[in-house]
């Protein structure tokens, strides 16, 4: 089972590369960017055909490393 | 005294901790990551560099080696504990200090000679250090900008973990004499026991006066007394 993995700051921390990418964009002239926040991507593959237990697995990761919960939050999906 | 220094693939000041303790006549084993155990010793150092290549996150996969089993082990036992700049933050990922490193809110890499105000002189650490003492150390980070939520910083306080504070030309704690966007201006922790001490700051590279500062010398004083 493969899973897309996102890791991002959590709102109330200061993401001051995403603040440089926003502010960049606006130089390009590029219109309607609102805000930009900068993260992780992984893509995982779990060897599991459970997806209840695939979850499980992918979680465990994340709360042990993929993310920092002092500073990150983490999300998944299920791609195939 | 005896040091054990763990030294990670990317430490880059684990020499420098060594000829800093042995000036003070601390015996130092320097001991790989890979180890699963640790030598007898009443101290343990987490040196400064850039442990697995900062991959992840800096400190994020130095946490997870077999040694940290070890070193939680020994601080649990109350013996000390210190975290020079990569330290510091393998010592917040694997939550033996609260907090976390992020990016300098600038974002840039900052190597300088920075003034500090000693907050807490009662820590194993600091006590050779008046009270309040203003001193120049050295900085050489990226990841130095302190953050914790607002409870934690508020325990920190409360508990005057707090031992080291950026500040400015005049000494004034503010955000001129902030490098890093560091929360409080925090540039060193202790844990609530004070046997664990995490700093971006190096007392290494400042203990001799012919290099022009050499106001790490109290900092490994404080550890003999």
């Amino acid at each position: 089972m493969k899973f897309e993995v996102f890791i991002t700051l959590k709102k109330e921390v200061l993401d001051p590369q995403g603040k440089a990418i926003e502010n960049a964009l606006g130089s390009l002239g590029i219109q309607g960017i609102e805000t930009v926040r900068q993260g992780k991507y992984f893509s995982i593959v779990i060897d599991e055909k459970e997806k209840n237990k695939a979850e499980k697995i992918v979680k465990t990761a994340c709360q042990k490393l993929l993310a920092n919960e002092t500073i990150e939050e983490y999300s998944f999906k299920i791609v195939k | 005294m005896i040091a054990n220094i763990i030294v990670f693939p990317g430490s880059n000041c684990d020499r420098d901790i060594k000829v800093a303790l042995e000036k003070f006549q601390i015996k130092c084993k320097m001991i790989w990551h890979q180890e699963n155990e640790l030598p007898k010793a009443d101290l343990v150092v987490l040196p400064g560099g850039f442990s697995y290549g900062d991959y992840l996150r800096c400190g994020s996969m130095a946490s997870k080696s077999v040694i940290m089993n070890e070193v939680i082990k020994h601080a649990s036992t109350g013996a000390y504990v210190i975290g020079i700049c990569n330290g510091f933050q393998i010592l917040t990922e694997t939550k033996l200090l609260p907090g976390a490193l992020l990016r300098n809110y600038m974002l840039k890499f900052i190597c300088r000679r920075i003034n500090l105000i000693v907050k807490n002189n009662t820590t194993p650490f600091t006590n050779k250090y008046k009270n309040k003492a203003k001193i120049k150390i050295p900085i050489a980070h990226n990841e130095g900008n302190y953050y914790a939520d607002e409870a934690t910083l508020k325990k920190l306080e409360e508990n005057e973990q707090i031992v080291f504070q950026y500040c400015d030309e005049n000494y004034e704690i503010n955000n001129n004499g902030n490098p890093n966007g560091s929360s409080l201006n925090i540039a060193g922790i202790v844990n609530k026991k004070q046997n664990i001490l995490g700093m971006m700051p190096h007392p290494e590279r400042c203990i001799e006066n012919f290099l022009g500062e050499a106001d790490g010398i109290p900092f490994f004083e404080s550890l003999l007394k």
